[in-house]
């Protein structure tokens, strides 16, 4: 066989075929190695850490709304036995007041909610009491920002309207040192 | 017109394939950008409750993560089923959190320190006592902006 002389190749140009079996290669690595997480969850600001017990003693009774837990995951909310799926209304008459209640906070600001839970508390129990406080707060935001500015309340509003609602209605949550009771 | 009438007879049947690469590429870009390796083997069972009031963890970089549940089959023969904590991707216990904290922290700017939240992925059946003792752990360490990692409620509205 005589040999082809290299010069006589040169315009070949390379085969880019292979390309994009290769790409694919590298694509379906990446796919199978990744996971995309859902990244979501209940965004809470812890308090700073302070040494001594704060004071609640100063505060009015009608102005503190308390959530117990146990660690049977019952709850307890200002003395009843109540169930989960109520919690959130209750949580929304409590705080907006509507009917000037002598029992009930005095205006929005003033309001506190106090959450205990026990050691033995499920995790997927306290949770769910947390998110429906949140979502309790959610709708009154949610309220008022309609009827001031006419738009659902949501994070890309302007950054005033947030700030005034929540003023307005501030988020406030204590939570209490659990008592030792029901750990594993 | 005569133009088009011609063109029957010249079309080339061979379509170029020279494009496909960049194509399949942009797609490899795509999934290299979006997709985040995960970092860590996942020692414990993490199964976390649904919610609805969420919010999305924005910055990747900005967030750690500690895994609280029980230890995983294989595991259980050297740490039992007590829930435990796992911080990167070893098992843990609470003391470890400060300098697990700090060694995060070193590789975010210091302008964003701030901005650094802790995603806590809690398995649902976990005791409060267990979360309670870490969650007093990131206070004392000034960690306070916290993240209960939740699935959404398929079954909300």
């Amino acid at each position: 066989m005589a040999k082809k002389s290299s010069r006589d190749r040169m315009s070949n140009e390379i085969n880019a075929g292979s390309m994009a079996d290769i790409a694919f290669l590298l694509l379906i690595f990446f796919l199978v190695t990744t996971t995309i997480v859902e990244d979501k969850g209940i965004t809470v600001k812890l308090p700073p850490w302070s040494e001594e017990e704060p004071d609640i003693t100063k505060l009015k009774k009608r102005n503190v709304f308390s959530v117990l837990v146990n660690a049977q995951d019952q709850l307890l909310v200002r003395g009843e036995p109540t169930q989960v799926e109520d919690l959130r209304e209750r949580a929304k008459t409590f705080i907006s007041n509507p009917f000037n209640a002598e029992d009930m906070a005095e205006k929005p600001t003033k309001a506190i909610i106090s959450l205990k839970n026990d050691r033995g508390t499920s995790y997927e129990a306290y949770l769910r009491v947390y998110n429906e406080l949140k979502a309790a707060y959610n709708e009154l935001w949610d309220e008022l920002s309609q009827r001031k500015y006419g738009v659902p309340y949501s994070d890309d509003m302007p950054f005033a309207y947030k700030k005034e609602i929540r003023s307005e209605i501030p988020f406030v949550l204590s939570e209490a040192e659990p008592t030792a009771f029901g750990e594993e | 017109m005569s133009k088009f009438s011609k063109k029957r007879g010249k079309a080339d049947p061979a379509i170029s394939t020279a494009s496909l690469p960049d194509i399949i590429f942009m797609l490899l870009f795509f999934f290299m950008v979006v997709t985040v390796l995960r970092d860590a083997e996942l020692k414990v069972n993490v199964s976390t409750p649904y919610a609805t009031e969420l919010t999305k963890l924005e910055e990747k970089s900005l967030v750690n993560y500690l895994y609280i549940g029980k230890p995983t089959q294989k595991y259980q023969a050297l740490y039992g089923t007590k829930p435990r904590l796992q911080l990167g991707d070893k098992f843990a216990t609470v003391a470890d959190i400060p300098l697990f904290l700090e060694k995060h922290k070193i590789k975010v700017p210091e302008a964003r320190h701030g901005q650094i939240t802790s995603s806590l992925r809690v398995d649902g059946e976990v005791t409060m006592g267990i979360v309670q003792d870490v969650k007093t752990q990131l206070r004392k360490s000034g960690q306070l902006k916290v993240n209960y990692s939740a699935k959404k409620d398929p079954d909300a509205k």
